[in-house]
């Protein structure tokens, strides 16, 4: 069965100089277990989309379309009605840490408050869970640590705090908004291979946001291009290295440098697929 | 073999930071060694890339150089003489030789300044005897080298995309002829199809002129397609330099052969057999 069923999802804008399409039109599906990588530049509607799905959206946007969780529509449904979804069968982790988690709390506090508010744990056991997902994403001497405040851990481990606080509840699926733009490349792939590892023990599905096309290489089933709000390519992510269909996707797989690759000048990303070029 | 244009020679940038691991009433200080001895040297019309994790003191390391912050020890020969000690007049003039571009195109712009009075500044303050229709003309024929719209001289920052903002920083530090411009994270803001136009046009730029590059960059792939020479800098020390061939292809540090081994690759097998290596070396510890 799919976890996630994306059919015409659309969203709008509205601003004082009229509306603005962020997203036109995007259908996906997602199998329990699953990678999707939703990759594209800065205002392609890559992070709109998920948003959207989380109903995220501020007040000035609206969504269109519909998304069904294991066949349930919930796109529009209420604020109660798409809470009960949030934390405990789609949680989302996003790219700055230390923007996502609050400064004034402790971890402990942060991370419990998750399982009493949903779950309707008590404290004690919250925090004998907390430690235990602390100790699962590889946090050294989770037990004392998970007093510490946010500032007090560095960037990495930042995002294995959030990655913790996100799995707590067990979701079935994760959404990753560009989760390791902000870490050093070496952190990056420790992050990466501990959301993989994760993704197996865990038996999540992930819907992975980035820019990165060699972070979609190493982890991503499927793979969905985007630009200026519309999909450009929808496919196995495999077939999509081996046999880019779309312009767009060649451009952008051929300007990125690459170390096991020599080229004089970078390739650069033609637009001529859009009608009188790019606006 | 010529002389290099500029001798960098065992560069200390170290900081007074509060101890908060030292007890007692009044508070401690203990030194932040940013950077710790570095020394390297620059051949005219060469790159050296500079890489290494956020922290590890390479945007330091250039700023000391040009004393946008003051270094504790060490030298910086340029054309025979030390910029560390030399005086303030001094180095004005040498700033001339040296600019800088910056990470983030829009905040490295005077928002209340048009392109065209940003891009003539250093010209002000560096050919002060010129007139302003040639500095104006001046101004046009830099923004149609950069690849800009010279129509386009009386726009601000905020009406232009982060790449043509990227190119008004490079038409600046380019004005005044220099010899050798720093860029530190000049592409890190930039979006893939951007940084390819913009590492292109240093590359030409840098091939036309014969200027000497200091490039600074977290991102190794980018570092090793525009470099000649690559220096990896760990915790405030050089851990390796050699040609980019060199360091890429036989790493000697273990830092390097991890950032190397970390770079993600666009090519979903080659990629997947890079996961299964990693995941074997973490089982071994």
């Amino acid at each position: 069965m799919n976890i996630l069923d994306v059919k015409n999802l659309s969203v709008t804008f509205n601003t004082p100089d009229g509306d603005v399409h962020a997203v036109n039109d995007v259908s996906f599906t997602l199998a329990e277990g699953k990678t999707l990588a939703i990759v594209g530049e800065s205002g392609s509607g890559k992070s709109q989309s998920a948003f959207a799905i989380m109903g995220l959206l501020p007040k000035n946007g609206h969504a269109g379309g519909s998304v069904k969780y294991m066949g349930d529509e919930i796109l529009n449904i209420s604020e109660a009605a798409i809470n009960k979804y949030r934390a405990n069968e789609i949680a989302m982790i996003f790219q700055d840490p230390m923007t996502s988690l609050n400064p004034y709390m402790r971890i402990s506090n942060q991370l419990t408050e998750v399982l009493v508010h949903h779950k309707g744990m008590s404290k004690r056991e919250a925090l004998v869970e907390s430690i235990k997902m602390l100790d699962a994403v590889q946090i050294p001497e989770a037990a004392s640590r998970v007093h510490m405040y946010p500032h007090e851990f560095s960037g990495g481990m930042r995002q294995r705090v959030m990655i913790a606080m996100s799995l707590l509840c067990g979701p079935k699926l994760l959404i990753a908004d560009e989760p390791t733009t902000a870490l050093d490349v070496t952190v990056q792939a420790e992050i990466m291979d501990l959301l993989i590892d994760l993704q197996e023990d865990f038996g999540m599905a992930i819907i992975l946001i980035t820019h990165d096309m060699g972070i979609v290489a190493g982890t991503c089933e499927d793979t969905l291009v985007m630009f200026g709000g519309n999909v450009m390519e929808y496919r196995p992510t495999l077939d999509l290295f081996d046999n880019p269909q779309h312009p767009y996707t060649k451009g952008l797989l051929e300007a990125v440098p690459r170390l096991d690759r020599d080229v004089e000048t970078l390739s650069t990303v033609s637009y001529d697929f859009l009608e009188g070029g790019k606006s | 073999m010529s002389e290099p244009i500029l001798s960098v020679r065992n560069m200390k940038v170290w900081f007074d930071v509060r101890d908060d691991a030292a007890g007692g009433i009044f508070p401690k200080t203990k030194k932040l060694k940013a950077v710790d001895g570095v020394s390297f040297d620059l051949m005219p019309g060469e790159t050296l890339g500079i890489v290494g994790e956020s922290g590890c003191g390479k945007s330091t390391l250039a700023r000391s150089i040009i004393r946008l912050v003051k270094a504790t020890s060490g030298e910086a020969i340029w054309m025979g003489r030390d910029l560390l000690t030399m005086s303030d007049s001094d180095m004005l003039t040498v700033r001339k030789d040296i600019q800088m571009i910056f990470q983030d195109p829009l905040a490295s712009l005077n928002p209340r300044m048009t392109c065209g009075e940003i891009i003539a500044e250093p010209l002000k303050t560096h050919s002060k005897g010129m007139g302003k229709a040639e500095r104006r003309e001046k101004v046009s024929a830099m923004l149609e080298k950069v690849g800009m719209d010279p129509s386009h001289i009386n726009r601000y920052p905020h009406e232009f995309s982060g790449g043509q903002c990227q190119r008004i920083g490079i038409a600046r530090a380019l004005i005044t002829n220099p010899k050798l411009i720093i860029c530190d994270e000049p592409v890190s803001a930039l979006d893939v199809s951007v940084q390819a136009q913009v590492v292109n046009l240093l590359m030409a730029l840098q091939k036309e002129l014969g200027i000497s590059l200091l490039f600074i960059a977290h991102d190794l792939s980018v570092v090793k397609h525009i470099s000649d020479r690559i220096m990896v800098l760990y915790f405030g020390n050089v851990v390796e330099i050699g040609t980019s061939k060199q360091v890429i292809e036989a790493p000697q540090h273990a830092y390097t052969q991890k950032l190397i081994a970390s770079i993600p690759i666009p090519d979903p097998r080659k990629e997947m057999a890079r996961r299964e290596v990693r995941r074997a070396k973490r089982a071994a510890k």
